[in-house]
């Protein structure tokens, strides 16, 4: 839709990216309260369950919830700075892409998750975990990164939803959490053969096939509509 | 306009869903299991299978209103979702009855059908909140297609996932080719099925001619009494 | 050589739900012309200006900016227009530099017009700040500095010199003023400096237009109504 005018996609894509990782260092405000909260959705978990360790698929769901609910935080600020400090405007005075605006806050989010998970994941492994979780670290990743995904993706789009309505606090993650069902669903079980007992390393290949492909028609879908969300 | 040939389709389904009482009670078999509790089934799946259909429908017509920008479009979604969503009520309640009478719980969670149907029903129920916390309307209308064209997609690739997870219990007289269902029960179950697909085409139809005269009268009030003899529209949820 | 007019409004019509902001306005403003749009508040002068730059729908009459028809052409218009709106568009928690960096990547403007706009409306000295710091002319100033950083050949002036004392507004006339060679609307609070400055007069109440005429033709009266 450009012609020849503006800086290209990538470029875009790069420009929004590096402006919000700049807010957020400048801010400190969205990644350390993810952190905070996913630790003590953890203690939580210790009074709830009255267990001082946990395992198997009990484990998985723990690690879910946890952070699930430290990315809410995260989805409901996304948009924040863009809809109160005019960032929506600018964008769209400029000729770029709109399309960029949902790649570069969606990698923005996969980012804020990596790092949540960089600190949360070893803390749950620490406070929690009755397994060792060495072996088993590279399929957790490459499972945790397929969950990013999904939770980066629809976290976007339900964002750049919710911003815009009156009620964007509550609007966020009442559409968010049913649409991440089917994404949570195969996380927590294909984590769940990881959290010791079963020996198994690699999580259940039906599980990283269908949190895949709801990868991908989640994320060529946000691609489709997102347009429709900038408009005014 | 849509008041157009609905008396015709009224007349045909209070018919058809006449008939398909009739044959439920006095024509079908009763299940070598579960006794007479099993006629439910012909209100319980035709109730889901129409609602599941009414959403993706809506999701499709959201599709359409975004392909267009013409507000018809927006209406004619938002009354699908909104019938299919009465329709889906009444399949979780129809589900609960049936559930208790042949599993002793009103809601089990082995089965993925009634699973994934509450997981489709609490992300619709989001629809009328999501549309009435946007005050203009036409950023309603849009952001309601867009919500639409995803939650309607979402349908398909939810009964996978949750499929994926659970086992196949729920009874297998549900499968729609009838494998294992006797002849008089799947003929049974078909017209129940056309008479709910009719009843939903009807209440579709009936809430948008209604609509459509609602706004007509509005807008000759207002062009002949003046601006000012229309009160000004409430915040809703409904596009109007 | 005859150049399209920058602006063409024909039988413009803008709605919010019911409500109707903008009855049937037409103007034609040739390129490097000013127009001066003056109302009260809440008379259609800030939509017809998000309208201009494409933020805005029109709901019927056709828009033409800069020989491109609107909103089909839209992309077209983008990154060619500077608006300086209420909202300076800048994100308080990125110094002036940071904020007008991410402006020029997004424009696709080098980084040295940057330090450019930057002397210009001396604001080098400061430019390290986080914008919250910075007090509302300071602010206003770095907004200036953001609406014709891509050296746009329309600008979309809502209020442009809120908040400027006299010595700053000196400094900003050279990027805005009629110095600045690019076709101009501005609104003002106060009609006479609007008037001083523009080539057409328009005149909007309750969304219609009240009058267009060149300065010298509008009659205080009309204007005094206008505000009444």
């Amino acid at each position: 839709m450009r012609e020849g005018r503006g800086p290209g996609s990538w470029e875009t894509v790069l420009a929004v990216l590096r402006k919000d990782l700049l807010l957020e260092l400048r801010g400190l405000e969205v990644v350390p309260a993810m952190v905070l909260f996913a630790l003590a959705t953890l203690v939580v978990f210790h009074f709830g369950l009255n267990r001082d360790t946990v395992d198997g698929q009990l484990a998985a769901g723990v690690l879910t919830v946890t952070l699930l609910f430290a990315a809410m935080l995260g989805i409901n600020r996304l948009f924040v700075a863009e809809r109160e400090q005019g960032g929506f405007d600018a964008f769209l005075l400029a000729p770029v892409d709109r399309s960029t605006l949902l790649v570069a806050k969606a990698m923005a989010l996969f980012l804020f998750l990596a790092v949540l998970e960089v600190i949360a994941v070893p803390a749950f492994g620490l406070m929690l975990l009755g397994a060792p979780l060495g072996r088993v670290l590279p399929g957790l990743i490459a499972m945790l990164a397929l969950g990013d995904v999904a939770l980066a993706v629809i976290g976007t789009l339900v964002s750049a939803i919710a911003v815009h309505t009156r009620a964007r606090d509550l609007i966020g993650p009442i559409i968010g959490l049913p649409l991440l069902l089917p994404a949570l669903i195969a996380l927590a079980r294909g984590v769940g053969p990881l959290m010791g007992g079963h020996g198994s390393v690699w999580p259940p290949g039906r599980w990283v096939l269908i949190l895949a492909l709801y990868d991908v028609v989640f994320a060529l879908l946000a691609y489709a509509v997102f347009d429709f969300l900038l408009e005014d | 306009m849509y008041g157009r040939g609905l008396r015709g389709l009224a007349i045909a389904t209070v018919l058809t869903i006449t008939a398909a009482f009739a044959l439920v009670f006095f024509y079908a078999p009763l299940d070598a299991d579960q006794g007479f509790v099993q006629k439910i089934f012909y209100v319980h799946v035709p109730l889901a299978i129409t609602a599941l259909c009414g959403f993706v429908f809506g999701g499709l017509l959201g599709g359409l209103y975004l392909r267009t920008g013409d507000r018809k479009w927006d209406i004619r979604s938002y009354v699908a979702i909104h019938m299919a969503l009465i329709f889906g009520v009444g399949t979780l309640i129809t589900g609960g009855i049936w559930a208790k009478a042949s599993w002793g719980h009103w809601w089990v969670w082995s089965d993925p059908t009634l699973t994934s149907f509450l997981i489709v029903m609490l992300l619709f129920a989001t629809y009328q909140p999501l549309r009435f916390s946007i005050e203009d309307p036409e950023r309603q209308s849009r952001y309601a297609g867009v919500f639409a064209v995803v939650a309607g997609a979402f349908v398909p690739l939810n009964f996978i996932a949750v499929r994926a997870a659970q086992g196949y219990v729920h009874p297998r007289v549900l499968t729609l080719t009838g494998g294992n269902l006797p002849g008089s029960m799947r003929l049974t179950f078909l017209i129940s099925l056309v008479g709910m697909a009719l009843l939903y085409v009807t209440l579709w139809k009936y809430e948008m001619a209604a609509k459509a005269t609602r706004m007509q009268v509005r807008a000759l009030r207002r062009t002949l009494l003046g601006e000012d003899s229309v009160a000004p529209l409430k915040r809703s949820a409904a596009p109007s | 050589m005859d150049q399209p007019p920058a602006i063409e409004l024909r039988g413009l019509v803008r709605r919010f739900g019911e409500r109707t902001v903008l009855r049937e306005v037409s103007v034609s403003v040739p390129a490097g012309a000013t127009l001066a749009v003056l109302g009260r508040n809440g008379a259609g002068k800030s939509t017809l200006l998000r309208i201009l730059a494409t933020l805005l729908r029109p709901h019927a009459g056709s828009v033409a900016v800069l020989g491109e028809a609107l909103p089909r052409r839209a992309f077209a218009v983008r990154g060619r227009l500077g608006l300086l709106g209420h909202d300076p568009l800048l994100y308080r928690d990125l110094s002036g530099r940071e904020n007008l960096g991410y402006h020029a990547r997004l424009h696709g403007v080098g980084v040295a017009r940057v330090d450019e706009v930057l002397e210009a409306v001396g604001m080098r000295e400061r430019a390290e700040e986080p914008v919250r710091l910075l007090s509302r002319g300071m602010v206003q100033r770095l907004a200036v500095c953001r609406a014709v950083l891509h050296r746009p050949s329309l600008l979309l002036l809502d209020e442009p010199l809120a908040n400027l004392d006299p010595a700053a507004g000196g400094l900003v006339a050279p990027l805005i003023g009629r110095a600045s060679g690019a076709t101009r609307v501005l609104t003002s609070h106060d009609p006479r400096a609007a008037l001083a400055e523009a080539d057409l007069v328009l005149g909007l109440e309750g969304g219609r237009a009240a009058f267009l005429a060149e300065p010298s033709r509008v009659d205080a009266e009309a204007v005094a109504r206008l505000y009444a």
